[in-house]
């Protein structure tokens, strides 16, 4: 700016036209990567919209599979993904949330402690087919649950329980612990701070954390193919020990057949998948936007 | 210096983070319905001596203490001591207003309702309000989030639920550290009104406030108690040269 003296001057201003142009190249980068990550995911929009649209109607979300793709429909699949994600839901939110609670808020801070967490870090990376051989030995076979609801989502809740509990601990951990400190001074006890403060704060980020868990449970096809959910169910479950179908494997079915208008089938069949789960995203959105208001 | 027993009584009570000794035997007594300020430099372990005070201490990993604080001839860590009951009756206001993000009103109320202290809650949300002097300004919103109110509000609302426990002795660490000085007046001469039904400890690193409110001076430096003493004494008549260089302002 107003340097005078010559010599930093010539300096100066080279060194901060290098700056700017290196900071530039950056953000030009970045916005390129940005740019073929949304195009790739339109184009596989499209390819999948095109192929698939035709079908999406009434009669497909009311129709069981038959072996006439005229005939054939979804809704065993969608009731079936619909049945898989309210057990999941049941089972791995309460057991997740309160084991991250217990970890952020009780556990000592000990090398136990530390052992067990990054394990479950470790288990959120572990392949899902991996989750589906463990509930194929243990759900399906050990305690004779079969190919059942109960089974599958007793799979899935063991597949997403690292999920859940990594967020709701980073929820929890993003509570500020003056608060805590508050309520402590107030003469509360541990519960009486969790439940007051401490959840009603992390609540959003738990939430958030639970619906994208669940997302991918909806998009999970190994761990049920291992544990045998069938692929051509025609009745609806009407409890947890019915056998069951669900969309990525009535999807996955579809794809393998040889006749051309199967795979038109199957991409009506994804784009029922993604409604569902756009569905379940935007809550996220939804819920962390009312939590951000307040 | 006074013929009254204290309330609280560290008797040398060293506090140590691991190994490192913070807090290095100190013998302090802190006397009914009075002021004690305790001034140092910062790092002399001054608020991890007033923490002790109410067992916030404990939520600290790998701190522990040797000797032992008497509360009303209570040994205050005893293993028959509830530190939830201690925290009860020994109320804290910290360095930066923590409000709860709720409403004005239910700041107030969720310490005596979670501790079942009965009587009329309205009133007693009141009574603590004026007598953190915030009523008049709050009087007509208390349903409004205590987040909108401005710093120095919120610390007084932070005294105000502190006072709504009814405590009988309240800590307070450096609670005009972060205020402009219309409010540190205002928190300064509310702390005249409390000591009528209070004991305070307060925690400061503001010389001249030491000097306007408080009874008694403790001046710490390096974990070490240097001089005790009723504040007139300790300002003009320091027994230590420390103490004397500390408070007139030749370091520190």
């Amino acid at each position: 700016m107003n340097d005078t003296n010559p010599r930093t001057q010539a300096f100066t201003r080279a060194q901060l036209r290098r700056r700017r142009a290196q900071s530039k190249a950056f953000e030009y980068f970045c916005s390129g990567v940005t740019g073929l990550a949304v195009v790739v995911l339109a184009l596989l929009l499209y390819d999948i919209f095109m192929d698939g649209y035709r079908w999406v109607d009434a009669q497909f979300l009311n129709s069981f599979p038959s072996r006439f793709p005229e005939k054939a429909g979804i809704k065993s699949a969608l009731v079936g993904t619909l049945w898989l994600v309210g057990f999941t839901a049941i089972i791995a939110i309460p057991t997740g949330v309160l084991a991250a609670i217990y970890l952020e808020e009780y556990a000592p801070k000990n090398r136990l402690t530390h052992f067990i967490e990054v394990n479950i870090a470790n288990l959120a990376g572990v392949p899902s087919i991996v989750f589906g051989i463990l509930g194929l030995a243990i759900f399906v076979r050990f305690f004779g649950l079969g190919r059942s609801v109960i089974a599958g989502a007793l799979t899935m809740s063991l597949l997403i329980l690292p999920v859940i509990i990594i967020a709701a601990k980073e929820a929890i951990r993003s509570v500020p612990s003056s608060l805590r400190q508050a309520a402590f001074a107030l003469g509360a006890t541990r519960w009486q701070v969790v439940r007051a403060h401490v959840l009603p704060s992390a609540m959003p980020g738990i939430l958030t954390g639970v619906i994208l868990a669940l997302s991918r449970a909806i998009g999970e096809t190994a761990p049920l193919i291992m544990i045998g959910a069938l692929t051509f169910v025609a009745f609806l479950p009407s409890g947890p020990m019915d056998e069951f179908t669900a969309l990525p494997i009535q999807i996955f079915n579809w794809t393998a057949r040889p006749q051309e208008t199967f795979h038109e089938l199957a991409a009506g069949g994804i784009i029922v998948l993604l409604a569902v789960l756009l569905l379940m995203n935007a809550l996220a959105v939804f819920i962390r936007y009312r939590g951000s208001k307040q | 210096m006074s013929d009254q027993t204290p309330i609280l009584n560290a008797k040398n009570l060293s506090i140590f983070y691991g190994d490192n000794e913070a807090v290095k035997s100190i013998s302090l007594p802190i006397f009914e319905r009075k002021i004690t300020a305790i001034i140092g430099p910062s790092g002399c372990g001054k608020s991890t001596f007033l923490r002790s005070l109410n067992r916030m201490n404990d939520f600290i990993d790998g701190v522990s203490h040797r000797g032992e604080i008497l509360y009303r001839d209570q040994d205050l860590y005893a293993d028959t001591v509830d530190p939830v009951e201690a925290r009860l009756r020994i109320g804290m206001v910290f360095q930066k207003a923590n409000p709860f993000p709720k409403s004005i009103y239910r700041n107030i109320a969720w310490g005596p309702n979670i501790n079942q202290l009965g009587g009329n809650l309205d009133l007693r949300v009141e009574n603590a309000l004026k007598q953190a002097a915030l009523w008049d300004e709050v009087a007509d919103r208390l349903d409004d989030s205590a987040l909108n109110l401005s710093g120095g509000q919120q610390q007084r609302l932070c005294i105000a639920r502190a006072l709504a426990m009814e405590p009988e002795v309240i800590l307070m660490d450096e609670p005009c550290s972060a205020l402009d000085p219309v409010s540190t007046a205002r928190i300064e001469d509310l702390l005249f009104e409390l000591k009528e039904n209070f004991t305070i400890v307060i925690v400061t690193h503001n010389m001249q406030q030491a000097a306007r409110v408080s009874d008694y001076t403790a001046f710490m430096e390096n974990g070490v108690l240097v001089e005790f003493g009723e504040t007139d004494q300790v300002f003009t008549r320091p027994k230590e040269k420390r103490t004397e260089e500390y408070v007139t302002g030749r370091f520190g």
